[in-house]
């Protein structure tokens, strides 16, 4: 079917968004604007949104490229500190790494790193008060661990054993951690937007000085859920934190099928009429000081920030993704920002207060203590190994109690173990 | 069944020597979230004209004034933001009573609904709840056209986790929203606005008659709930059983009525979880079920009960379901009164019922 010739005007023509790179191709990014660190004003916490909306389409930088901090958004955290940080990150890339190996020996169904990324939760959740409410998606395991939730809690989630305080319901890495201030993370995307800026007018409605952070991946921005949270934290001038992690790869769609190509995501904002900032997200410094700005102007009724994280997703997505098929190896080689745990390493030796001796010790450490973690866990059962919650539990908490059809069904189940296994009894 | 009656089976002695008001279903509405933002400082209303305005159909008129800015609330036009928000309300520990313009409308807020409020209890083994009560007018009769007047029930009672009201009279309006305000999981509560200012019995061409002259408009003042999962025997008979909610009640009654007819009318009033024991007995009793709802036919929750009252009452049946719907198309504007199952439909599944 074709419509009417318009005389010599040209066809229409569809644009569909190509990733520069494809497996095999050698990587160029000249084409990416790199900040110099430590150029970029820091606006009052109570400004204008308006005066942000530079930010948007800059990149904050603290860490240059001799290591040192530098420029008005050094947010000069102590080398205590900086080396807990550093600890933090490091833990959550031993903990990424065991925990895929766990899936490969199959010892769980699934799992998902956030190698190179780390920058983005761990620093946030050092920004952040221990009892602001954070609303994750599924790659921030760094804000949990940060938190000090124990590791050997998330290792019984991921195996589903009867340990596991989510029953076996919940896919792996799926954490729900109330008592961490970790809002139960779903599995479809961007839900927990609006729910933050729910959760953030409550606080507000009561007079609550606890503020609201909630994070989704660049991909997710173009759900309708994203767009609805923004406007809600607009209107009621929310006191939350929505991050915006632009690690340039959903599954295989790059970042241009989310309106990359067009402009920034930190300049969603600027839309809204919310303050926005761009930061560089492999620089945990700069992560760090951009969530203290946003919590302090959210604090003080100032409103809702925009952050986005400029970083790059080093692993699959997931570990049924297989990244080798859609993009070219090299991205995370020639990755111009570097990767966040060196560049928090280089900053601690560059102050004199870390070394490569330090620090080969400190990994050391930290894969015993996730060894020590997994076979804690593993006590307590590996998925499919038969030791999970009790059988009846599959019916609990549908509802608060449980109505007459549940119940019903929960009889049938235990039926059928019976029949299946005459001398079975649930634990 | 009458007001007395339902004092007698559902209320503390106290409530049977309180003042009582003849009430429309908007006003019993209204009155309940009144005495539930007094009661609980935890509830909040919001959704889109319900503050400063009072809501398109007045259910929460004179609410903001009395009771703040910050528990009623006006919103953006974003059903996925209303019920995105109020699961992080719900999060916090608040009660939020979040209202849905039309049940027409509630579509961009499914997946908050669906994959977040339902499930949240579940999937966090009991950390978080969704402790939500989502008002929203629905069903036709109105002349809304296709975007105001459907009744998408089934959508919801199909999710587990979700709970499903439908009142028919003010008397049960404000006593099942307390209780669904009250209770600790999310809660679908559907309006009949064709009933919002009186029992329409289905003739559309007969002047309608306000709710102040039939028997459940007598409102009791202050609070009293109605337990979720209890269905009301709206008239016990020996004839056929009919199964009802909504508006439907009205219309099955007056026809039922008006063909002299010794039907048991039960008012189903919580579809899920539904009082599958009162359903029951009934069927058992006279042998016979006809069921009736205004939804589209097909997978409507009329096949549920149509279902499980094969199952569990088989052997009591003395003649086949007869399920009286409405047609599966959308609801049209101009030939509104075709599509709805008005008194020819019911009448003619009645006579069937009464040959077989």
């Amino acid at each position: 079917m074709s419509g009417t010739a318009r005389g010599n005007l040209p066809p229409l023509a569809l644009h569909v968004p190509e990733p520069k790179f494809r497996p095999g191709d050698k990587v160029d990014y000249s084409h990416l604007q790199i900040s110099v660190a430590g150029e970029q004003p820091r606006p009052d916490e109570g400004c204008a949104a308006v005066e942000t909306h530079p930010l948007c389409l800059d990149l904050v930088r603290v860490l240059g490229e001799d290591h040192r901090a530098v420029g008005p958004w050094d947010p000069k955290l102590d080398a205590d500190t900086l080396r807990r940080m550093l600890r933090t990150m490091a833990l959550t890339r031993a903990f990424d790494d065991r925990m895929y190996r766990g899936q490969r020996q199959g010892k769980t169904s699934f799992y998902m790193k956030c190698t190179g990324e780390e920058a983005t939760s761990v620093a946030p959740a050092m920004a952040l008060a221990d009892d602001d409410m954070v609303f994750p998606s599924y790659r921030q395991q760094g804000i949990l661990i940060a938190r000090g939730y124990p590791i050997v809690e998330m290792i019984n989630q991921i195996y589903s054993n009867r340990a596991d305080k989510l029953k076996g319901r919940q896919l792996p890495i799926m954490y729900s951690a109330r008592e961490a201030s970790f809002f139960s993370i779903s599995g479809n995307l961007a839900t927990q937007y609006p729910q933050a800026v729910g959760w953030a007018m409550a606080s507000a409605i009561k007079g609550d000085t606890r503020i609201a952070a909630t994070w989704i991946g660049e991909g997710s921005t173009a759900e309708g859920d994203f767009h609805s949270a923004m406007t809600f934290a607009a209107v009621y001038n929310a006191p939350v934190i929505f991050n915006v992690v632009n690690n340039q790869w959903a599954i295989s769609s790059f970042s241009g099928f989310a309106g990359a190509e067009r402009t920034t995501f930190a300049a969603r904002a600027i839309g809204y009429g919310i303050a926005g900032i761009r930061v560089d997200g492999n620089d945990p410094l700069a992560v760090y000081a951009a969530t203290q700005w946003a919590a302090n102007r959210a604090r003080s009724n100032a409103g809702p920030t925009l952050i986005e994280h400029f970083t790059y997703r080093a692993e699959g997505h997931s570990t049924s993704d297989d990244p080798g098929q859609y993009r070219s190896a090299h991205e995370r080689e020639e990755w111009p920002l570097g990767d966040p745990v060196n560049r928090l390493k280089q900053h601690l030796i560059a102050l004199g207060e870390w070394s490569e001796e330090q620090h080969v010790e400190m990994d050391r450490e930290l894969m015993e203590q996730v060894k020590a973690a997994t076979k804690e866990a593993e006590k307590n059962g590996i998925l499919g190994h038969g030791l999970h919650h009790p059988f009846r539990t599959m019916f609990e908490d549908v509802f608060e109690e449980l109505p007459w059809h549940l119940k019903e069904q929960s009889e049938q189940a235990i039926h059928e173990r019976q029949v299946k296994w005459p001398d079975w009894k649930d634990a | 069944m009458t007001y007395a009656q339902n004092l007698a089976d559902e209320s503390p002695v106290s409530l049977s020597q309180a003042p009582v008001r003849r009430l429309n279903m908007i006003e019993a509405i209204n009155d309940a979230l009144d005495i539930m933002l007094e009661r609980d400082p935890d509830v909040v209303v919001l959704g889109e004209d319900v503050g400063y305005f009072g809501g398109v159909f007045r259910a929460t008129a004179g609410l903001q004034a009395k009771h703040g800015k910050t528990r009623v609330f006006d919103t953006p036009i974003s059903e996925c933001g209303i019920i995105g928000v109020a699961v992080g309300m719900g999060a916090y520990g608040l009660r939020p009573v979040p209202e849905i313009q039309f049940a027409d409308y509630i579509y961009p807020g499914l997946d908050q609904l669906v994959s977040e409020a339902a499930r949240l209890r579940y999937r966090s083994a009991g950390e978080f709840t969704a402790p939500m009560t989502v008002r929203s007018p629905f069903g036709g009769g109105i002349f809304g056209g296709q975007t105001h007047s459907q009744s998408p029930e089934a959508l919801f009672t199909h999710v587990s986790g979700i709970k499903t009201i439908i009142p028919s009279t003010p008397y049960d309006a404000k006593g099942l929203l307390i209780a669904a305000i009250e209770d600790n999981d999310p809660v679908i509560f559907f309006e009949p606005k064709r009933i919002y200012n009186g029992p329409f019995n289905g003739y559309y061409d007969k002047p309608v008659e306000p709710w102040a002259k039939h028997a459940d408009s007598a409102v009791p003042e202050g609070y009293y709930s109605i337990p979720l999962g209890k269905a009301r025997i709206v008239r016990p008979g020996q004839a056929f059983t009919v199964l009802a909610y909504g508006t439907m009640v009205h219309v099955a009654a007056a026809v039922c009525a008006e063909k002299g007819v010794d039907a048991e009318i039960i008012d189903l009033r919580t579809l899920v979880p539904l009082d599958i024991e009162t359903v029951e007995k009934s069927v058992e009793k006279t042998g016979k079920c006809l069921i009736v709802h205004e939804a589209t036919r097909t997978c409507g929750f009329g096949a549920e009960l149509s279902a499980l009252v094969q199952e569990r009452c088989f052997y009591h049946l003395e003649a086949p379901i007869e399920r009286v719907t409405g047609f599966d198309t959308p609801y049209p504007h101009s030939l509104e009164w075709a599509y709805f199952p008005g008194p020819v439909r019911i009448g003619e599944a009645i006579d069937r019922l009464m040959k077989a």
